[in-house]
């Protein structure tokens, strides 16, 4: 721990900074972490495994060549074979293909979400649990109006209302929308997270210990407050961004969110669902593909919650 | 105490006129006219419409037309849909069976949930943690459609182990499936929120303390260590209440379950505003007490925690 920094913290400049400054000075956390991290199976093989689902939504024709919006009837809901690794779907579209195009679409939706649901949703939970009084009071009950909303209402209400029935709005159009809506909804529940583990921060020795040595509100809450109250919050975000995933599937099921001509896996999902009796096979691939990335995500939450958290070593 | 309770029902006031006022605003703000479809394949007669306007205030500003919603609220009256059927009684139809639901859901999610975290927090790294890690990563994957499809054909179909449809009367024993769908998402938080608390409150020196002190396992685990586990995991479940209640729209439209779910969906879709208001506002309230319940909880289960 009081070796001198190598090349990883000079990445971080602070770290850097600190380090060269005083020497033999702990180096900064998130360096450590990452330290710990590449040494870590876990993290090894989802980092691996979210590389190959964001190359696959970068560049899907890297995988395959077959056009996944090209349908044949005659080859309907066929079973997997050696021309197509996934079978046919309802269409007779190749499986394999429409679930390489459609990493896409929900990547994109749930990872978007997320963002803003952290962003919004720690930025001011931070703010409210660490400031307290009158501002804590306003937020809480703004973040109470919207977290009042019951989740997929209040998505169905916001599209209903964006979309006029009847309109066909574009692809990029609904995916803001859904992103919109999922952030907007969901933002009070990591607000909520981080405002308790804030509170309950800020009552210990340390921030006791950095106040009165003088340390402004800004320092309490970037260098104390915001790495020890970020771990539960990084939890909660990567379990939520295969909730959110599903959440798009889900609405695409209910004819509100993604819709055909858009490839997505809740499309397919959702598509499938009228056949699963006979052809399991449609559900299969769209939920093993969605459930790998979930695994991804959420393995890679773990290993980094485990890494950042020092109380855990 | 109770100078606490009362402060917090006081702030009740503001959230819910905030949320009130979102979704009356949401829903009838959507564009487009109000009466299309109403009168099947012709447009309505002026009659109608004049009559109509004027029951529900549609040529006051929108905001007159809150207060005087609000005022009919305070009385009890949640208004009439479109057709003239009360408001009141379709909630009162259908809201028991979602409660019913929610509260099936919510058990079953806080003992699945709370043993698995508990077990896996206790015992680390090993087979049982990667299983419960696996299946709860399972259960967030899979979106409950998908669920409630598989359980409904698998047990209620080929099986025959319970009926693929839950019959008018909901009885406990019938949404013990339907429940454990609604469930099965947060069941997952549930297990994996205990576990990381569990986790980490295991090397707290209270915990040692006790150790050291010679008390049993059963008494360091269950008052100590679990008391003060289960703090965020009740958060989550009280807010999760309401959730469910709202969520469980796919659930009842699986199962065929004459909710509020699939009273309101239909109502959103048929632009029956007041019905849409009245619901979400009774959903609004069960969330507010939820959240007030929790708070209340936090102190009891936790003496540090004080409000005064």
């Amino acid at each position: 721990m009081t070796e001198p920094t190598d090349a990883i913290s000079s990445t971080t400049s602070r770290g850097a900074y600190a380090a060269a400054t005083t020497e033999g000075r702990q180096r900064g956390l998130w360096s450590d972490a990452w330290r710990n991290l590449r040494r870590q199976p876990t993290f090894l093989i989802s980092a691996g495994l979210i590389l190959l689902v964001l190359v696959m939504a970068a560049f899907p024709q890297l995988f395959t060549s077959v056009d996944p919006t090209y349908g044949d009837l005659s080859r309907q809901r066929q079973l997997p074979s050696v021309d197509a690794w996934f079978g046919y779907d309802n269409q007779g579209a190749d499986i394999y293909a429409r679930v390489i195009y459609g990493t896409r679409a929900s990547v994109v939706v749930g990872v978007l979400a997320t963002a803003g649901t952290v962003l919004i949703g720690s930025t001011l939970g931070i703010l409210a649990g660490y400031y307290g009084g009158w501002l804590d009071a306003l937020m809480s009950r703004v973040a109470d109006v919207f977290f009042g909303l019951p989740f997929v209402l209040g998505a169905i209400v916001i599209l209903t209302t964006l979309n006029a029935p009847g309109s066909t709005p574009g692809p990029v159009r609904i995916v803001a929308q859904v992103v919109l809506s999922i952030a907007l909804l969901s933002w009070p529940v990591a607000m909520r997270i981080m405002r308790a583990a804030v509170i309950s921060a800020k009552q210990n020795d340390y921030v006791k210990a950095a106040r009165a040595l003088g340390a402004s509100s800004r320092r309490i809450i970037f260098r104390h407050l915001l790495p020890n109250c970020l771990a539960p919050v990084l939890v909660y975000a990567t379990i939520a961004l295969g909730a959110f995933i599903g959440v798009e599937a889900t609405l695409s099921f209910l004819g509100l969110g993604l819709r055909s001509p858009v490839v997505s896996w809740g499309v397919m999902i959702s598509d499938a669902r009228d056949y699963v009796r006979i052809a399991p096979h449609l559900l299969l691939f769209p939920a093993g593909f969605l459930t790998m990335t979930v695994l991804a995500f959420v393995m890679l939450g773990d290993a980094v919650r485990e890494a950042l958290d020092p109380k855990l070593r | 105490m109770g100078r606490y309770v009362l402060r917090r029902l006081l702030q009740f006031i503001p959230v819910f006129l905030g949320t009130t006022f979102l979704i009356y605003t949401m829903v009838w703000a959507v564009p487009g006219d109000p009466f299309a479809g109403k009168c099947g394949e012709r447009p309505c007669p002026d009659a109608f419409v004049t009559v109509m306007t004027e029951r529900f205030n549609l040529n006051d500003p929108l905001l007159v037309q809150y207060v005087k919603y609000l005022g009919q609220l305070l009385q009890g009256n949640f208004g009439e849909t479109f057709s003239g059927v009360p408001v009141g009684q379709l909630i009162v139809d259908a809201y028991p069976t979602t409660v019913k639901l929610a509260v099936v859901a919510l058990v079953i999610e806080a003992v699945i949930g709370i043993s698995a975290g508990l077990l896996t927090g206790l015992r680390g790294r090993g087979f049982l943690d990667n299983l419960v890690l696996v299946s709860t990563l399972f259960l967030i994957a899979i979106p409950t459609f998908v669920t409630g499809y598989v359980l409904q054909i698998l047990l209620g179909l080929r099986w025959g182990i319970i009926d693929p449809t839950v019959s008018s009367e909901a009885a406990w024993g019938e949404l013990l499936v339907p429940g454990f769908v609604l469930g099965s998402l947060s069941m997952a938080y549930v297990a994996r929120l205990t576990r990381t608390s569990i986790a980490e409150n295991l090397r707290a020196d209270y915990v040692r303390t006790a150790v050291a002190k010679g008390l049993p396992p059963r008494r360091v685990v269950g008052i100590h260590l679990l008391r003060n586990s289960v703090i965020p995991v009740i958060t989550f479940m009280g807010t999760d209440l309401g959730a469910l209640m709202g969520g469980a729209i796919v659930t009842e439209g699986v199962f065929n379950i004459r909710g509020i779910g699939g009273l309101l969906f239909r109502s959103i879709l048929t632009k029956e505003g007041v019905t849409v208001t009245g619901v979400v506002t009774l959903l609004v309230i069960v969330y507010l007490l939820m959240n007030l319940l929790v708070d209340v909880l936090y102190a009891v289960l936790d003496p540090r925690i004080r409000y005064d």
